[in-house]
Formats: C-alpha cells, structure tokens, sequence
C-alpha cells in the first residue's frame, strides 16, 4: 500500500544567504563625552527588514543615523572607531561624498514632513535636483513612486494639491514615495508609524513588505508587535549596546539573552 | 483589510484539515486491516503514526509562532487555539488507530482472521463518519452539523459497552481465545476513544464559530 506524505514545508522563509549590504566593525560613537555607542558589530542584510528595538535612549536612533551620516549635522557627535560600510565602502572614508551617499540611503522620519509644495513637487523636488527636467519623464517618475508607496489610486486625480491638506498617513506614505524618487538602495525608517492611526499604520506595514523586493530597509520602532510582524531580523540595543541581534523569530520565541527576554515580554524598558 | 500575513492562516488550516483526513485514514486502514484479515493495511496504518505526531508538532510551532509574530485578535486568535486543540484531538485519533494496528498484529497473527467480530464493523464505520463530520463541519464552518455531531456518539459508547459485556462473557470463550477477547475490549475501548476526540472536535468548531466554551 503506497502512501503518498507531504514533504514538511519549511518552518522559516528567512533567507539566511542574503548578501550583506551594511557591515558594521567594532563600531564606537559618542556625543561629545558621552559616549552613547559601544563596539557594535552586525551585518544588515539585503531585501531584507532589520528591526532596531529597546528603551529610549538606548542608541538605536542614532545607530540608524549614523548609516547616512546624519549625526554629521550635530557639531559633537563623533566616530570614535570602527566602520560601517555599505556596499564595501567605508561610509566615513575620506573621498565619500556625503550628499551622492544619502541618495543611496533614504530615510523616513518618525513625524511627516512633506514639503509645502504640490503632492507632484514633492516627488520630483529631488528629481529635479538631480538634472531630471523633461515633463514627461517626471511624470513617469512621480506616477511610478506613488504607486511604489501604494498612493497612487488615492491621489491621482490632485496631484496639483497641496500635501499639507493629506491625511497623517497619506502623508508618511508621500514621504515614503520621495525617497524612492531618487532610487535609494537602502531606506532608513525612524518610527515610521507612532504618529499614526491603526489603519494608516496596517498600510504603512504592508507598504514596508512589498517594498523589501526591492530595498533593504532598517527600521527603529518602539512597537514590539510591529517589529516582530514586519522584520525578517531583528537587534535589540540597551545603554548603547547591541545585546542581541538575530532572526525576529529566535528573538521573540527564544531569545538567547535574559535581557532581551525580559524588554520583549514588557518585563522592563 | 487582508494583511500579508493573512496567508499563514490559510495555510495553517490546510495542515489541521490534512491532519485530520489523515488520521481518519490511519483509522479506517487499522480496523479494515483487522475485519479483512488484510496485513497490508494494517502496516500502512501502523507506519503513519511518525507522520501524524511532526504534523501535530508542525502546527504547534505555526500557532505558537503566529501568536508571538502577528498578535492575533478575535477569530483568528479563537482559529489558533482551535488548531492546537483539534491538532492534538486528531493526533489521538491517530494513537488510538495505531494502538488498533498493534492489537490487530496480534489477534491476526494468534488466531487468524476474528470470526466473532460482533458489531466493531458497525462501530468503526460509524465513528470513522463522525469523525469525518468533524472535519466537514470545521471545513465548511457549519455550525448545525457542529452541534448535531455532539449527539452522534452515545450510538457509539452503547456499541462499546455491548462489546464490552459481550465479549468478557463466558459464552464468547468458545468462540475467541481469552488473550483475543481481551484485544477486542481494547480494540472497542479504542474505537469508543476516538469517537470522543471527534466530539472534542465538534466542541472546538462550535467555540471557533460562536465564541461559545
């Protein structure tokens, strides 16, 4: 008698291959005296959503910071050793061109701020900035954008409107949708959603995981449960360390470290 | 709104449905191995066992999972509980089969084939359909059948205490070796058992659908 048994399906889609896009040494940071990163070492991998977690003040904001070298814009804050390279280039290396950088590594913030201009301006303001002038060009790449950010069906018909009159989600999603105009491989999101609504945010999520085709996305959130549904990895930081970082299933089911342990499962933090 | 998460609960049902045609199959292929005098199914039935404990664990693993990642709410959180409920009904079932498969190895290979099987065809084709009811009525989220199922097995426990009596009685010795008629209550006791898990089951579809415990 013969039997046909299903073969068991893998339990985990992770792609633990994935080539690594960010590689970090020994990486140390301060604030003047005070130091606020300490000897982080972690590979970010590509097309892949790496969740930064843990207190306030632990670091990871800054952490995230440091990957387009917006922390150049604070007059104390200061490498005090290692590297991060992306690409296998070290981002602080001397002939880096900061502003060609931050075209590779977009970034969204925690608060909308889109530009007091024309839903359409918003796109192309970078565009433009970059040589692109020809209308229909900028067309193609303002409708493409909004349809990468999944804004497309509900703005398409007042492009000429202003974005300060959309909606707080619409509004991150536009943001979202600017920093793909100018073709980052890596987005950097800094609590892209604590400001908004549960609806606004389920659709920022799912804009997050259609996106990771085809960038790889870094992502800071005090929000445990959206870390844990969004990433394929995630890093916990505390005072400036990174205690454990590891594929988000291991560090919500079975953390190595007590600490991490004790901030998933709300006991501290 | 369909998050894309959604999905693994589709998926997570297929295993539980599959999990259940399974051990309904192991069952049907012991108790026909032993009414047949057919070895064949009783080795089929006897080496699927392994199988139906990884699907179990399988789905423990996809439920817990889901619980931690997606913080489920409302009935897809009542759908995960019912999965761990029902997937460990089933792979009881399972046990219960693979319990026969053994028992039926012995009385075949003791006495050859059971002359006095009294009414365990009746009660095997009979808990065999409720437990396939178990699994339509969690299928097609029916909760009429759900709830008419929580009757259908006194039939049955009253078909397992008539084995019981029956074949403890002294009239059978003639018939059936004393080692054999003890198999036969083990064997009705075990067919009884899983009737029981189907009515589990019947509960848990009833607390999926309404919320009821």
């Amino acid at each position: 008698m013969n039997i046909n048994l299903p073969t068991n399906p893998n339990k985990t889609d992770l792609k633990v291959d994935a080539p690594t896009v960010i590689e970090i040494q020994d990486f140390d940071f301060a604030y003047g005296d005070a130091q606020a990163l300490f000897n982080i070492n972690m590979n970010i991998h590509e097309k892949e959503v790496t969740a930064f977690i843990g207190p306030s003040g632990c670091g990871k904001s800054t952490f995230l910071r440091c990957f387009n070298r917006m922390n150049d814009l604070i007059d104390i804050a200061k490498i005090k050793g290692g590297s991060i390279k992306i690409s296998d280039i070290d981002i602080y290396g001397r002939d880096v061109d900061v502003i060609e950088l931050r075209k590779h590594v977009g970034m969204v913030f925690q608060k909308s701020n889109p530009f007091p201009k024309s839903i359409y301006d918003n796109i192309a303001y970078g565009v433009r900035i970059q040589g692109i002038k020809k209308k229909s060009t900028l067309d193609d790449i303002v409708e493409e954008c909004l349809r990468g950010a999944a804004l497309w069906d509900e703005v398409k018909d007042r492009l000429s409107e202003s974005a300060l009159g959309m909606s707080g989600g619409q509004q991150q999603r536009l943001c979202i949708a600017r920093a793909l105009a100018v073709k980052p491989k890596i987005l950097l999101m800094d609590e892209p959603c604590s400001a908004l609504d549960p609806i606004a945010t389920a659709k920022v999520e799912e804009l997050i995981h259609n996106l990771k085709k085809d960038y790889t996305i870094v992502i800071v959130t005090h929000n445990m449960q959206q870390a844990a549904r969004l990433s394929d990895r995630t890093a916990f930081f505390y005072l400036g360390r990174l205690v454990e970082y590891g594929p988000t299933e291991q560090i919500f089911m079975h953390p190595e470290n007590s600490k991490t342990e004790a901030y998933v499962s709300g006991r501290f933090g | 709104m369909k998050r894309y998460f959604h999905e693994e609960l589709y998926d997570l049902r297929s295993k539980l449905i599959l999990l259940g045609e399974r051990s309904n199959e192991i069952a049907r292929l012991a108790m026909d191995g032993l009414l047949e005098n057919d070895f064949e199914k009783i080795n089929a039935a006897y080496g699927m066992d392994d199988y139906l404990d990884n699907l179990e664990q399988e789905i423990a693993h996809a439920c817990i999972r889901y619980i931690t990642l997606r913080s489920p709410v409302s009935t897809d959180l009542r759908l995960l509980v019912v999965a761990l409920k029902a997937s460990h009904d089933f792979e009881r079932i399972g046990d219960e089969a693979h319990s026969i498969a053994k028992k039926a190895k012995l009385v075949l290979n003791r006495d050859g084939k059971l002359m006095q099987p009294l009414r365990l065809q009746e009660m095997s084709n009979l808990t065999c359909q409720l437990v396939q009811d178990s699994i339509t009525c969690f299928v097609e989220e029916d909760l009429e059948k759900a709830n008419a199922l929580l009757e259908k097995d006194r039939e049955i426990d009253a078909l397992n205490q008539l084995h019981f009596d029956t074949f403890s009685s002294e009239d059978m010795q003639r018939e059936l070796s004393d080692a054999t008629r003890f198999d036969c209550v083990l064997i009705s006791k075990s067919i009884e058992r899983m009737g029981d898990h189907a009515k589990n089951i019947a509960r848990e579809v009833i607390f999926l659908l309404n919320g009821d415990q």
